[in-house]
């Protein structure tokens, strides 16, 4: 859109000035990021900071109340109501950009009634109308990518947590998003878990896949993203590159909470 | 072994037994089937955005339950053939129409089955985790593919054993429309302890037969429950020794 020249590729994804209340709780006041394809974008915070609902209005699971959301070019299309809140204009052209952010949740959401293949590719043969025989093949080749092929008639409650949220990396990578939105994908699993969901992610970002990841894991922030973010009461008090966030943090929040973090 | 008197053919009421038995089965699933209908929409209506919809949901269902099942059976077949008839009227239908006792009796249970199953399937869609209706959201489901792949299957899980209850209850309510000299079982088998001054027999075979009914019932139900919780079970079906016996 404006702003970017017209040969260069646009952004992966632009969120721009996200303003979010409920009731009198301004939880958002004005929080904006740019993805380059291919980037890494890691948001960290205290809880209550404002990230996973900021997370939650790029795919509009959330309405903003403010702000603007680009996707590959394509601006979300709003207007503003008697009230002054944001409403969607085109409720086909929100559910078609939501199938191209593919989310992963803190509490996985699998469906409890499919088995592990079915769940993957339930997506592709809903929404983006593929064959049932080919979006089989495909969700057990992703099965392979996370190490889970050999469950793939399993149900998400005979899986461990760790499995769970592998599968549902799965799940979102079946509908080929352009960009992939982690919220606190490894906050729910026990401690011994975690390694193997963050193993999954760092080959997502080695492949150069564009993700946002809301992360409480500081080594992951600092390791895989190109660029963190921390949020604190609903702004963005410090942003860059982690080595400069967790090597040299500028503001005092930022240095407060991370030696909370230690 | 069998007494005469319960015997099939001229000298005994053995085979009327077992017919009416077969209309009560009849008539429970006639109810069924407009109750469930009823129950759905009704529940739909109560989960609606409308404040009419909730409104009239809540009124059907408060009142049915509050007025005793006779009563409801009674009304449905004094005032029902006429309010059809008007109705079909309305829709420039011209040749009357037959309202017969078991369309009566089956309406009448359906009601009141609807109403207390509208509460069952509300309570069962509002039991679906809502993460799980989110991720389908962000899949890029659409409001109808969302109720249809995950919302309703997952309700069912929820409903069947609260359905299940509900059959039972209907089973047997399906006696009292023997009011409207329905010829099902309960009204077979007082005509015939009448007739032949044998209450006791008979209304024990009645007893042996209802309760055949419900045992043969509740293993299809158990089948159901399965199925409905697959993937889950143990989560929300908890083993139950004690229903088993039979």
């Amino acid at each position: 859109m404006a702003g970017y020249p017209a040969t260069a590729a646009p952004p992966a994804l632009v969120a721009e000035g996200i303003h979010k209340s409920f009731g009198a709780l301004e939880v958002l006041k004005g929080v904006s990021l740019s993805a380059a394809v291919g980037q890494v974008i890691a948001i960290i915070g205290s809880s209550g900071s404002g990230k996973s609902t900021f997370l939650r209005c790029i795919n509009f699971l959330e309405i903003p109340d403010r702000g603007r959301i680009v996707l590959d070019g394509e601006e979300l299309q709003v207007r503003t109501d008697r009230a002054g809140r944001l409403t969607g204009v085109d409720r086909r052209q929100i559910v078609r950009l939501r199938s191209q952010l593919g989310m992963v949740f803190q509490s996985f959401n699998l469906w409890a009634h499919m088995t592990v293949l079915q769940n993957i590719a339930e997506g592709p043969v809903q929404v983006l109308k593929r064959g049932k025989a080919a979006a089989r093949e495909d969700a057990m080749a992703l099965l392979e990518k996370v190490g889970l092929e050999d469950k793939h008639d399993s149900y998400p409650a005979q899986l461990s947590g760790g499995q769970q949220q592998r599968v549902a990396i799965a799940r979102a990578l079946a509908m080929q998003p352009k960009v992939l939105l982690f919220d606190e994908p490894t906050s729910s699993l026990d401690p011994e878990l975690v390694g193997e969901v963050l193993r999954v992610m760092q080959n997502l970002a080695r492949e150069g896949r564009t993700m946002i990841v809301v992360t409480h894991e500081m080594g992951f922030a600092r390791e895989v993203s190109d660029r963190t973010i921390f949020l604190h009461r609903g702004r963005s008090e410090e942003e860059g590159p982690p080595a400069d966030l967790f090597g040299a943090p500028k503001s005092e929040r930022l240095q407060q909470f991370l030696s909370s973090q230690m | 072994m069998i007494p005469e008197i319960l015997q099939f053919g001229d000298t005994g009421f053995g085979d009327e037994l077992v017919v009416g038995a077969l209309v009560t089965l009849e008539i429970a699933v006639y109810s069924l089937a407009i109750g469930l209908a009823l129950g759905l929409a009704a529940a739909g209506a109560k989960l609606s955005r409308s404040p009419v919809l909730r409104g009239v949901a809540e009124a059907y269902s408060l009142i049915i339950r509050g007025i005793p099942e006779l009563l409801i059976i009674l009304l449905v077949y004094y005032s029902g053939g006429a309010a059809i008839e008007a109705l079909l009227k309305l829709f420039g239908h011209d040749g009357g129409f037959d309202f017969n006792k078991r369309l009566a009796g089956s309406l009448a249970l359906g009601l009141i089955f609807g109403a207390f199953a509208s509460e069952v399937f509300r309570g069962a869609f509002m039991a679906v985790p809502k993460g799980q209706i989110e991720a389908a959201v962000a899949v890029g489901m659409t409001r109808r593919q969302v109720f249809l792949r995950i919302r309703f299957p997952q309700m069912l899980r929820f409903a069947i054993p609260g359905l299940g209850n509900l059959w039972m209850v209907l089973l047997k309510d399906t006696s009292l429309v023997s009011v409207i000299a329905l010829d099902e079982l309960m009204r077979e088998t007082s005509v015939a302890a009448e007739a032949t001054q044998r209450p006791f027999v008979f209304y024990l075979a009645a007893t042996v037969l209802y309760l055949l009914l419900t045992v043969f019932s509740d293993v299809f139900r158990a089948r159901l429950e399965r199925h409905a919780s697959r993937g889950v079970a143990g989560e929300a079906t908890p083993r139950r020794p004690v229903r088993r016996a039979a």
